[in-house]
């Protein structure tokens, strides 16, 4: 059974070229906007790929950074080099 | 168990014992179907206290302000003490009537507004 | 010597080196001495190891981050002094949400501090002593943040000034500071059920999206900005509450039953003090995000039903009186204004009547029950204020002893019947709001009978004296200004002047901060 995990980021400039790695990467992922923030879901699994951050901000970008633009999220975190991951076990 | 605790045994103060209240009883009083009191009310009073004074000097001044009250056919409403039925005896005191410490006190003034 | 250089470490390596990798076995004392707190709740963990760390933030990350998460908050601290930001807000009434705040919430985010670094002494694992570590100077940040900001607000409006004091002794103010004792008076395993599990978890979009929201909506800059300050924190501290539960859950099948009761109690308990945010909703902000109903529906119902899907497979259910819950999403926030609208006079914030247009949104939002049951009540209330009577409760509530709420909540299946429930212990009658309160204290009643129940205590003579202005004068509460109805209060007159220059001012200006 399909169950969505979801990812609430803070409407700032940091946050934008997140928001389009995951859409990019993500085929499944649903984007709702609402005043402040972004709230994505995306059934059982969802990724932040770092490479994908870093084309679209012309510097490397460290997947702990979502720290400074995450509001809110629901699922199972897995925090690696490359990669942030949202799922469900 | 009352309590899960570090070393057993575990004991807790009571806060409210009846002697902490300089001679009076806790009893909290509700009329229903008069929501606009939000909730029921809570007052300290001595067992001496004769019923009457309970309805015209303590709880009067305040649910008299309510349109209601001054209509009430006393003969007509219905009382719980405790949950179970209750006459009272305006004459007789709080104490000689079954008030006990912390007792709650319910009543219905309009047969229309009583629960089924 | 090595010619070439050393492999950067990865994320993982260098997070297992500067946490496992620095802990330790005591060899000379037994570990129940070491860990004295970590045997007594029952709960049975077999492995620490076992311990999966969802966000591998090692200590120099996170100065990092939470350095720079400060410098951003403290600049548009700045700007928002420096612009009189003040005078942006939709309405002045909408900052009473701002006071019931610092003076309800802020407290339990120092006392989270407290009890979040002594579980960073007392659990077993490395792992989950770290995240307990971080969380205890994120809570510490976030008292901090929000007194920072609140204080401009300290500058012009009313209710603010002694909120600490205030927390300790007022009687709708006792409702989140027992919930807060409750829980760092229990051990390490059902505080983590209760506070990172339950509430940061289960339930903190309905303390978040009300407040936040709700400030983003009515204009207030400051709010919004440490709202997602601190939230930026939540996420790895709702992480640490459901990895917390997982862990517990898959150590023992003898912790599921603990587990279970810890999620049904403070479900209930988290439940009931969001009562005091529903009235928030769905009465205090001038342009409305969403009504209580809608959002225990979204972040509650659908969301919860996720989650414990999930946790299905432990043997765990949903919360007992979920269903009761569900039922009242209808009335407990009118239930609650009632509350505060009938003892403004002993409140630290105002309540105000409520107009035509708000009336007909509240019909809208609850047609089940607003014009049923609620709507005439306001309607009186109205034209009693407006013959000079605004109603004001002079007697005091009979409180449940277990949340502390004035019992003005009704029976789940009967909106217009209080809900009565009561226990004997020791020969003693203890009295409660609803079966979920009841159930909690008859499970540890030694707990409960120590309440410190404001209106009991008053009645001991423990509050300043037997006058309600004792009473008041004990809680810091400035007569006339931070009490009464909102209309003709000093504040709804320095707004009118803010507003209309022309007339002749009742106060300056504001100046920019020095």
């Amino acid at each position: 059974m399909s169950r969505n995990v979801s990812l609430t980021l803070q409407n700032t400039g940091d946050s934008r070229p997140i928001i389009e790695a995951i859409v990019a990467d993500n085929a499944t992922a649903q984007v709702r906007e609402f005043p402040s923030m972004t709230k994505i879901d995306c059934p059982d699994k969802l990724v932040i790929r770092a490479g994908s951050v870093t084309s679209r901000i012309g510097r490397a970008w460290d997947v702990q950074e979502i720290h400074l633009s995450v509001i809110s999220l629901s699922g199972t975190v897995d925090e690696e080099e490359d990669e942030f991951t949202l799922f469900w076990k | 168990m009352s309590v899960v605790s570090l070393k057993p045994g575990y004991t807790g103060k009571v806060a409210d014992v009846e002697e902490n209240f300089h001679g009076a009883r806790l009893l909290n009083i509700h009329w229903e179907g008069h929501l606009n009191y939000c909730a029921a009310l809570c007052f300290p009073l001595p067992p001496d206290l004769p019923f009457g004074a309970l309805i015209s000097d303590v709880v009067g001044p305040i649910y008299g302000l309510d349109a209601d009250w001054a209509g009430i056919d006393w003969a007509q409403v219905r009382w719980t003490l405790d949950g179970a039925p209750f006459t009272p005896d305006f004459e007789k005191s709080l104490g000689a009537q079954g008030f006990v410490h912390k007792s709650l006190l319910r009543f219905w003034t309009a047969a229309e507004r009583e629960a089924a | 010597m090595n010619a070439s250089a050393p492999k950067k470490m990865s994320l993982k390596q260098k997070y297992a080196l500067m946490t496992r990798g620095v802990d330790w076995t005591p060899t000379y004392q037994k570990p129940e001495d070491f860990y004295p707190y970590a045997q007594f709740e029952g709960i049975k963990i077999h492995d620490w190891d076992a311990w999966e760390d969802p966000f591998r933030l090692t200590v120099d990350s996170y100065w990092k981050f939470q350095a720079e998460k400060e410098r951003k908050l403290y600049a548009v601290i700045d700007s928002i002094a420096q612009n009189n930001a003040q005078t942006g807000i939709t309405d002045p009434r909408y900052l009473n949400a701002v006071k019931l705040f610092i003076q309800g919430v802020t407290p339990l985010e120092y006392q989270a501090h407290r009890h979040f670094a002594h579980l960073a002494r007392h659990l077993p694992g490395a792992g989950v002593r770290i995240a307990a570590q971080m969380q205890s100077i994120d809570e510490l940040r976030h008292t901090q943040t929000q007194i920072h900001t609140i204080s401009h607000y300290n500058k012009f409006f009313d209710g603010m000034h002694d909120f600490q004091h205030m927390h300790d002794r007022l009687w709708y103010l006792s409702v989140p500071k027992s919930f807060f004792d409750d829980a760092v008076t229990a051990g390490p395993f059902e505080f983590l059920t209760a506070i990172s599990f339950a509430f940061e978890y289960v339930l903190t979009n309905l303390l978040f999206v009300p407040f936040m929201s709700g400030a983003a909506y009515n204009g207030d800059l400051a709010t919004v900005t440490f709202g997602f300050s601190a939230q930026s924190d939540e996420s790895r501290h709702m992480t640490l509450g459901l990895e917390a539960v997982r862990f517990l859950l898959e150590q023992d099948e003898g912790n599921v039953p603990i587990v279970q009761k810890w999620i049904d109690k403070w479900f209930w308990r988290g439940y009931r003090l969001l009562s005091l945010v529903s009235m928030m909703m769905d009465y205090m902000l001038p342009k409305k995000v969403m009504s209580w109903a809608e959002a225990w529906e979204m972040y509650y119902e659908d969301a919860g039903g996720a989650l414990f899907a999930d946790l299905a497979r432990y043997g765990i259910k949903p919360p007992k009186y979920a269903d009761v819950a569900s039922k009242e999403k209808d009335r407990i926030s009118h239930e609650v204004w009632t509350v505060f609208y009938n003892y403004t006079h002993a409140a630290a914030i105002h309540t105000w009547d409520v107009d035509d247009a708000h009336l007909d949104w509240l019909s809208e939002k609850y047609p089940a029950t607003f014009d049923k049951h609620y709507r005439d009540r306001y309607l009186t209330w109205r034209g009693q204020a407006a013959e000079g009577k605004r109603f004001y409760n002079n007697g005091l509530p009979m409180l449940c002893n277990l949340c502390q709420i004035p019992m003005a909540f009704s029976e789940p299946d009967d909106p217009s019947t209080i809900c009565f429930r009561d226990s004997t212990y020791n020969g003693a009658k203890y009295h409660f709001c609803s079966d979920g309160c009841k159930d909690i204290f008859d499970n540890e009643p030694e707990k409960y009978v120590q309440s410190w129940l404001p209106v009991h205590q008053i009645y001991q003579g423990n509050c300043g004296g037997a006058s309600v202005e004792d009473v008041l004068k004990w809680y810091h509460i400035d007569l006339g200004t931070d009490n009464l109805d909102f209309a003709g209060s000093p504040e709804d007159k320095m707004w009118q002047s803010w507003k209309n220059p022309g007339a002749k001012p009742e106060s300056d200006l504001p100046l920019a901060a020095e």
